[in-house]
């Protein structure tokens, strides 16, 4: 009997803590990996500088994280979802359906996509072109399209060093990956002719449908195993290119800067990547971030909105701020996004 | 002599025959076969301890500043009434000022010389953590503000590494973080007595960090976290688990329903810990509306999957009791009840100790149901004392360990490897307090 009465007890204490902690007063926030370390120095300089808890950060995925966030409105919904690509349409439709009304957009700012190589081996110098040559499954030779036999950088381009081909770039799941198909792989199919000769087999209803898909064969890269995609974060990636020092990676930009004693960036089309040069846009690879807001949790949730000004604040991500310093590019137009924070405009519909 | 003996019709048993021989061959074989398993066996475990305990003990000493700082009142209170609610105004990057502005001061008082290093990069040798433990302290104790104190904060992540041996001047040339200037002002810094390494509690204490202050992360908000997850699945399991045991084995009847929840029970044993991540996200979170990231959550999803697992192990430990035990019990008189609670739960007791504690120490090392219900997450603060605290946002220590080896600073692989043996120690203990538990208890007959 004082057994039943103990876990009756228990399950009563339980459900009694429940209702009292049922305010949440810490932001939860969810997410893009790639945006995960930015959004941890955020949230600890805000811990620290705020009578305010840190918000608690996931990692995850930015699709995943999207996903998250248009699960309703509710104290055990998430309040911010970073994501390192623009939400999609059907994200939105997926929030309407389910009460969240309005998003806001927040850029926060760029972040590059190098490739680097061992710090003890060849230099290298891209252009998309060579690239696409040398990990694209069908190639452009004498106008036909032909199997991908380049067995070394030199076949690609007589100025690269005669060394094996082998890429590491990140696996169909990453956000990185996107970037990597549309500004490097597609870039390059387009330079060397491929682009024409698919489109000129592309099957499609019209001209737009036909230009999707022959883009689609672009991104078919070779399964050879000169390319070789890598599921896990960057420090998989490093940790393959020290297994293999002839190998060259795809990083992020603040990845690399912490690492430059192990790894020697590549210039693409001879602009190297900084900061500075991603800022200008002279370098081609990059792409902007962003987090996402639930509206309707600003004002309830104690913080949200200190927290997402704090985010967008010069002292932050400003040039001179802690994230520029780890690797951020910062946007030229934050101060217009900090105005739309600051008056919490909700995002318009999709162009 | 053996030519000799071969020749007789009846072979003596003192000659070995071709077919024995192949037998003892065999046999020999089949045992070096075995001693090479546990040779690899346990040379692999010997590599994996060894290699963590070469990359994880230093994660255990940090490298300090100790030196003077000048709370000076123009940066701290420009308004001079030791207001705490004005002094909030002023951020880290205020406190940050002070603190580099001291070191350059007690440099310069110490007749350091800077190698031709500007201020800001004298700075940069100071953890970036360092500036909100002094605010919080000044805040804490607004008359401080004016006063000269003696500090001691972490150096920054890349100069604990070079006392490590981690960084090195040529990997310093390359490193965008830090340059052979800079670590050769640190070498005098040391040599001055400004900058040491000494036992680093912070490393059990501090709460996760950012990827840009390595040197300040710490396992206190992970630790604190699998203590509540192994109470709370302790609490759940024990009685439920003892409880279903005991009918299932004393009281049940036997017929098709019992078989099936036999079947059943053993099989929930074997499904994927993922799994019950999913069932715990959509019921506890999504029905029960309970907060994600908190360890109750947490708790009930591990409780699930350890349930099974403690159920199995009471079974066979008061299976193994002998019926006779039973049927004198029952003999002089005692009722179904009092038989099981005076003689057969008592002499169950070691293996249902052992069971149990195995479990909970299977379950300490689980990340992978905590990932969904967002325990795997950066969290900064401290879950509060229970029982509030059982509903704050926490982490678990293989969580930490798994979100440290992603990270971009080759610093945190380091404290990964700490986090493992501090991990590996809390297994170790759990493991010997089942071999305790069995000892006294255990009752031969």
């Amino acid at each position: 009997m004082s057994f039943f009465k103990l876990s009756a007890s228990t399950v009563a204490i339980l459900a009694a803590s429940t209702v009292i902690a049922s305010a949440r007063d810490q932001i939860q926030v969810t997410g893009s990996s790639t945006v995960l370390p930015y959004a941890t120095i955020v949230a600890e300089a805000f811990g620290e500088n705020f009578d305010f808890p840190s918000p608690v950060v996931e990692g995850g995925g930015s699709g995943a994280g999207r996903k998250k966030l248009c699960e309703g409105v509710g104290e055990n919904t998430v309040d911010i979802a970073n994501s390192s690509s623009r939400i999609s349409q059907s994200d939105l439709d997926l929030c309407a359906a389910n009460g969240v009304a309005e998003v806001m957009e927040v850029r926060i700012g760029y972040d590059g996509i190098v490739f680097a190589s061992d710090v003890g081996g060849a230099d290298f110098a891209f252009s998309p072109a060579d690239i696409y040559s040398a990990l694209g499954a069908k190639v452009a030779k004498d106008g036909a399209l032909t199997d991908n036999t380049a067995a070394t950088w030199a076949d690609v381009n007589p100025a690269l060093p005669a060394q094996d081909i082998l890429a590491l770039v990140p696996g169909t799941k990453h956000g990185t990956r996107e970037v990597f198909d549309v500004k490097v792989i597609e870039a390059g199919c387009k330079a060397t002719g491929a682009l024409d000769l698919f489109l000129a087999t592309a099957e499609g209803a019209d001209d737009k449908e036909k230009e999707k898909n022959a883009k689609g064969m672009c991104h078919e890269l070779r399964t050879d195993g000169k390319s070789v995609d890598i599921d896990g974060d960057y420090t998989e990636t490093l940790a393959r290119l020290d297994a293999d020092k002839k190998a060259v990676g795809v990083f992020g930009l603040s990845f690399y800067q912490n690492n430059t004693d192990k790894l020697k960036v590549a210039p693409i089309d001879g602009i190297v990547p900084s900061v500075e040069t991603i800022a200008s846009g002279d370098y081609p690879v990059s792409r902007p971030l962003y987090f996402y807001v639930k509206k309707a949790h600003l004002g309830v949730i104690p913080g949200l909105k200190e927290y997402i000004e704090f985010f967008v604040s010069d002292e932050m991500a400003g040039p001179e701020g802690p994230l520029a310093e780890y690797g951020l590019v910062s946007d030229p137009e934050l101060a217009k996004t900090q105005a739309e924070v600051a008056a919490e405009t909700p995002m318009g519909p999709l162009e | 002599m053996t030519a000799a003996k071969s020749a007789d019709p009846v072979p003596s048993i003192y000659t070995t025959s071709p077919a024995m021989q192949r037998r003892n061959a065999a046999e020999t074989r089949f045992r070096l076969y075995g001693l090479v398993a546990i040779a690899l066996s346990l040379s692999l475990l010997a590599v994996m301890l060894v290699t963590i305990f070469r990359d994880g003990t230093s994660s255990f000493f940090q490298a300090r500043l100790s030196y003077t700082v000048e709370l000076t009142e123009k940066v701290l209170d420009p308004k001079g009434n030791r207001n705490r609610d004005e002094m909030t105004k002023v951020t880290t990057v205020g406190y940050g000022k002070v603190l580099s502005a001291g070191l350059m001061a007690t440099l310069e008082a110490r007749n350091i010389d800077l190698g031709g290093l500007k201020p800001k990069e004298v700075a940069e040798l100071i953890s970036k953590d360092a500036a909100g433990g002094l605010r919080a302290k000044v805040l804490a104790d607004p008359a401080l503000v004016g006063s000269t104190i003696e500090v001691s904060v972490f150096a920054a992540g890349r100069v604990d590494g070079f006392l490590k041996g981690r960084v090195t001047m040529e990997s310093a040339k390359l490193d965008s973080n830090i340059s052979p200037e800079q670590l050769e002002l640190a070498d005098r810094m040391r040599t001055a007595g400004i900058l040491s390494s000494g036992w680093n509690w912070d490393f059990f204490t501090n709460p996760d960090a950012s990827d840009q202050r390595p040197e300040a992360a710490g396992l206190g908000v992970a630790l604190i976290g699998s203590l509540y997850l192994m109470i709370l699945v302790a609490l759940m399991c024990v009685p439920v688990g003892v409880a279903a045991s005991i009918y299932l084995e004393e009281f049940a009847p036997k017929n098709t329903l019992t078989d099936a929840i036999e079947v059943n029970v053993s099989n929930l044993a074997a499904v994927p810990s993922i799994v019950y991540g999913i069932l715990g996200l959509s019921i506890f979170i999504n029905v029960f509306g309970l907060p994600q990231s908190s360890s109750l959550v947490g708790a009930l999803v591990i409780s699930l999957m350890t349930l099974p697992t403690i159920i199995i192990a009471t079974r066979a430990a008061i299976r193994a009791v002998p019926p006779s035990i039973r049927d004198a019990a029952l003999g002089v008189g005692a009722s179904k009840m009092q038989t099981v609670f005076h003689h057969v739960l008592p002499l169950a007791m070691p293996g249902i100790l052992t069971g149990t504690i195995l479990g909970l120490a299977a379950g300490l090392g689980q990340s992978a149901p905590l990932l969904l219900i967002g325990m795997v997450a950066f969290v900064d603060n401290h879950p509060a004392p229970p029982l509030d605290g059982f509903l704050d946002p926490a982490t678990a220590l293989p969580v930490q360990i798994y979100t440290w080896v992603t990270r971009s600073d080759p610093a945190f692989v380091e404290r990964s490897n700490g986090a493992i043996i501090v991990l590996l120690a809390f297994l170790v203990v759990m493991n010997l307090l089942a071999i305790l538990a069995r000892r006294k208890f255990e009752r031969r007959w």
